[in-house]
């Protein structure tokens, strides 16, 4: 299918931004800037106005249920468009606003990555899908944050986002988990059909629901999104408030036709939603930065559309849709336009963001107009869509689950247009003469107009979208009812006069003057409550690690080998007690040559105990492994028998230059590990394993493995040596993975030889080194 | 080490060449006969382990291009790719694949796709010894060095 290569590309285009054009970053993002247009296109195509939705399945884990399957219905149309579109308006201003920045070339990789797994979120047709996408949003957005890579605040931001989203991303799996356990499918549709009810449901239902919060910065995990502010605008605007954000929203209008009737959903999603949207635009209010008033704004809009959607009302849900669109024009077009007067005046203070009218006037207008829009003033689109949602919750019949919605949204209301026209007031005063900078920057022309084109864009469609409100509305159909099929309505520049219409005007006007008179001053806190104790609990998990690793890895080594050996008798023993062999049976089988290689075995063995010359004791520890192979041979096993005779051959040899660095005789054991307690552990694991091994000869109670090998060996792998095809084709994994440590083990010695080169140099001695 | 200039020349000479061919033979026959990569790659390692003991650099030292690291990866790269390579053409992992191709002269030759995992253990073993060997060794080799300066 068209659409999922067009997903495709999204990752082709950033693999060549960060590997093949390095050096050319600007090409890459023109690149990019085409693919964006495309998939924009393929989606429109493909998804309006055909009745079913096209969709593409492809198999994964088949036996466990887990395919990537993807759909173009109407919702998914929305959110790629806005997805492409914004994030070509937002690459094409990103060109401009990188101008002479070296990171430029990663922004344009990581974005193109960022779009293309976003692209594939909402495509998704599957929990499990859009749960893949869905990590990897958390992971570039993690880059993107961290973008600017040396400062200290950009990576401690970047950590909380990652680890606040992927800890919800993970209780998010729980819940995919739990559902398909259940139901055995994870697609939306399949789900919908089932219409699971039910305890575990709920459970499931809430661990979705935690996802979601996460995510789209729901209370009480609002505080993330503000601290991702320190990132480049270009950021900001597109994850931070346009896109990323929305996967909570699109998790919530895929599950709530499903889940919004089961259990404490709706209770959940209400008060976590009204929370959010008072907390939000709270703290709007107070900020200077004019950047962080934004990041709060989009807090407080993200819980609006967090009731919208979650509440599994039909018109909440096309109230949801409309305003999803609205928020993410004019939040992007102020997100930008912000992002010009910072590009133009070097700030973003409230305070003496008023300077830009003189410079930047263009933009300026541009941006009033987005605020209209976010206030929700006639006749821009903010406006429509506000109404409608207040309709809806007048309407919903929800008792007082119901009631909180409402009134709360209605607080919100006043709150949103309050901030609005606080930034509206900061833009159109007079600032002082002092704060007024001239332009900094030698930006050209046409940069200038490449920043202020997209501001200008979304200002427009805000308006033309609020004059064709009923157009628009008339579009917004197959999106809300691809969602829940009752979700049919349509938006109004005029609706006339109602309840919703003087509770709006009630709302405009408290906003306003709360407004207009809060002081542009800085009046919060440095450091949100949210973050103080996200990085109390951060602290905390790091410390309690370094304690339990302090404990578990003391650096002893005749600990280490201690504990590992006595598990190694203990596992097998306890088995040999509890199943009860008698294990003399299988003793009386054996030659006479066996019995005396044994022997010899047996004594050589003890020679190595008890001599103290090192280098005798590792002859006959070679004497040992000799013997052993013979015994393999006599058995029967040609294989084991050369590779025991050449491992033990090179051990030696090993060994032996090793030893020339250590004393020629053994030292008294050192006190911490005392002798009595080696010659316990030495006789528990020299009577655990025989023990185990005889009784593991009569333990068989299935047919043995190596006939079935046996039988397969030469037909399937080609192969007469039955051990040699076990190693390289029957059980292959285990030895890719055996070589793989022998390959570790090997890069280990050289550098602990190195590390004790080093010391010798510096003169320390080795045996210092090996135990600090 | 070993103070003598014939067995110096008949290891360098004769030994490895013979040992080389022998570990390849043995890693070869392994699927039908005793044998296979590990222990093929053992006799090479014990090839170079004498080699070594005769006070030379074992002969895959002197070609920066097979250094021991390299050929570790490279080994493991083998292996790898012998383990995915069916998934491309809708196999399972490692899933053998037989040819039986004729050669002019020699005949049919039956190949069989898990030896190339084998070779890849065959060079990941001998890189192992080499490194161990190496390391150990260079190291020893400064002591002795210094201690026979000493003495002179």
């Amino acid at each position: 299918m068209v659409f999922f290569a067009a997903v495709v590309a999204h990752f082709a285009v950033a693999a060549l931004a960060l590997i093949g054009l390095r050096r050319r970053p600007v090409i890459a993002a023109c690149v990019g800037l085409v693919v964006l247009a495309g998939t924009a296109l393929v989606v429109a195509c493909q998804g309006i106005g055909t009745t079913s939705a096209p969709r593409k399945t492809i198999e994964w884990l088949p036996l466990l249920g887990f395919n990537f399957a993807f759909h173009v219905d109407g919702f998914a149309v929305v959110m790629a468009l806005l997805v492409s579109v914004l994030g070509f308006a937002v690459l094409a201003y990103a060109i401009a606003y990188f101008e002479h920045d070296a990171t430029f070339t990663r922004f344009v990789g990581l974005f193109m990555a960022f779009a293309g797994s976003m692209t594939g979120l909402v495509l998704a047709e599957d929990l499990f899908t859009m749960f893949i996408f869905w990590e990897l949003t958390s992971v570039w957005s993690f880059l993107l944050i961290g973008l600017h890579d040396k400062s200290e605040v950009a990576r401690r931001s970047a950590v909380r986002a990652l680890l606040t989203t992927g800890a919800g991303g993970l209780c998010m799996l729980v819940g995919i988990g739990l559902l398909q356990n259940q139901f055995g499918t994870t697609s939306f549709e399949k789900l919908h059909d089932l219409a699971p009810t039910g305890t575990m449901v709920s459970v499931a239902a809430s661990m979705l629901l935690l996802g979601a919060f996460t995510k789209s910065a729901q209370f009480p995990f609002h505080f993330w999104l503000p601290g991702a502010m320190v990132a480049p605008t270009p950021v900001s605007a597109y994850l931070h408030s346009a896109t990323m954000v929305k996967a909570g929203i699109v998790l919530l209008a895929r599950t709530a036709p499903i889940f919004s009737d089961t259990g404490v959903w709706r209770w959940w999603v209400v008060l976590a939603g009204v929370t959010t949207m008072l907390l939000g635009g709270w703290r709007a209010l107070r900020e200077t930065d004019s950047k962080l008033v934004l990041a709060h704004s989009t807090v407080s809009q993200l819980g609006l559309l967090t009731v919208l959607f979650g509440i599994g009302s039909p018109y909440a849900t096309y109230a949801g849709v409309a305003h999803l669109v609205a928020h993410a024009i004019f939040k992007a077009g102020l997100f930008l336009g912000v992002g010009v007067i910072d590009h133009e005046l070097g700030t973003r203070d409230v305070s003496k963001i008023g300077a830009a009218r003189r410079s930047v006037p263009v933009s300026v207008v541009a941006i009033d107009a987005c605020l209209l829009s976010m206030a929700g003033i006639i006749p821009l689109f903010g406006f429509a869509t506000k109404e409608k949602a207040l309709v809806a919750l007048l309407d919903a019949k929800f008792g007082l689950v119901g009631s909180i919605a409402l009134w709360g949204v209605v607080a919100g209301s006043v709150l949103s247009v309050a901030y609005s026209v606080r930034l509206l007031h900061a833009l159109v005063r007079t600032p002082n003469r002092s704060d007024a900078h001239d332009a900094h920057h030698e930006t050209s022309v046409l940069m200038r107009s490449t920043l202020a084109a997209p501001v200008v864009v979304a200002a427009i469609v805000s308006l033309g979208f609020g004059f064709a409100a009923s157009t628009v509305g008339s579009w917004l159909v197959s999106p809300s009812s691809a969602l829940d099929v009752k979700a049919v309505s349509k938006l109004a520049l005029w609706p006339g006069i109602n309840d919703a219409l003087l509770i709006s005007l009630v709302v405009i006007a408290i906003g306003a003057v709360v407004g207009w008179k809060a002081s542009l001053e800085n009046t919060a806190a440095q450091q949100s409550q949210g973050e103080r104790v996200f990085d109390v609990v951060y602290d905390a998990t790091i410390a309690g690690a370094k304690r339990i690793t302090s404990v578990a890895q003391s650096g002893s080594l005749p600990i280490y080998v201690g504990v590992a050996l006595l598990l190694i008798s203990l596992a097998p023993l306890s088995a040999t007690f509890i199943d009860g062999v008698s294990p003399l049976s299988a003793l009386t089988s054996g030659t006479a040559l066996e019995a005396v290689i044994s022997v010899i075995a047996i004594v050589l063995a003890i020679g190595v105990a008890v001599l103290r010359s090192r280098f005798t004791g590792a002859m006959f520890l070679g004497g040992v492994g000799y013997a052993i192979a013979v015994l393999f041979a006599l058995r029967g096993a040609p294989d084991l028998a050369v590779t025991q005779l050449l491992v033990e051959t090179l051990t030696i040899v090993v060994f032996l230059l090793a030893l020339r660095d250590m004393a020629r005789t053994k030292a008294r054991p050192v006190s911490r590990f005392p002798q009595v307690m080696r010659m316990c552990v030495a006789a528990v694991i020299g009577v655990a394993i025989p023990l185990f091994v005889l009784a593991v000869r009569g333990a068989r109670n299935a047919p043995s493995v190596s006939e079935e090998y046996l039988a397969r060996s030469v037909n399937e792998a080609g192969g007469r040596n039955v051990v040699n095809v076990i190693l390289v084709d029957f059980r292959g994994f285990d030895t890719m993975g055996e070589i793989t440590v022998l390959a570790i083990a090997a890069l280990g010695v050289a550098n602990l030889v190195r590390a004790a080169e080093r010391h010798r140099r510096a003169g320390v001695s080795v045996k210092e080194v090996v135990r600090p | 080490m070993i103070q003598s200039k014939i067995l110096e020349e008949l290891v360098d000479r004769w030994l490895t060449k013979v040992a080389t061919l022998v570990a390849i033979f043995i890693t070869f026959r392994g699927h039908n006969a005793p044998g296979g990569g590990f222990a093929g790659g053992l006799i090479l390692g014990a090839a170079f382990v004498l080699q070594y003991l005769a006070g030379q650099q074992p002969i895959i030292r002197r070609k920066p291009i097979l250094h021991p690291e390299r050929l570790l990866g490279a080994g493991l790269l083998l292996a790898l790719s012998t383990t995915i390579a069916p998934l491309f053409v809708g196999g399972s992992p490692l899933e053998s694949y037989i040819w039986t191709i004729s050669l002019p002269q020699i005949g049919k030759v039956k190949i069989v796709s898990s030896m190339f995992f084998d070779f890849g253990v065959f060079f990941v073993v001998v890189a192992v010894v080499l490194i161990v060997l190496s390391f150990f060794g260079t190291r020893g080799e400064a002591v002795v060095k210094d201690s026979i300066g000493g003495a002179a």
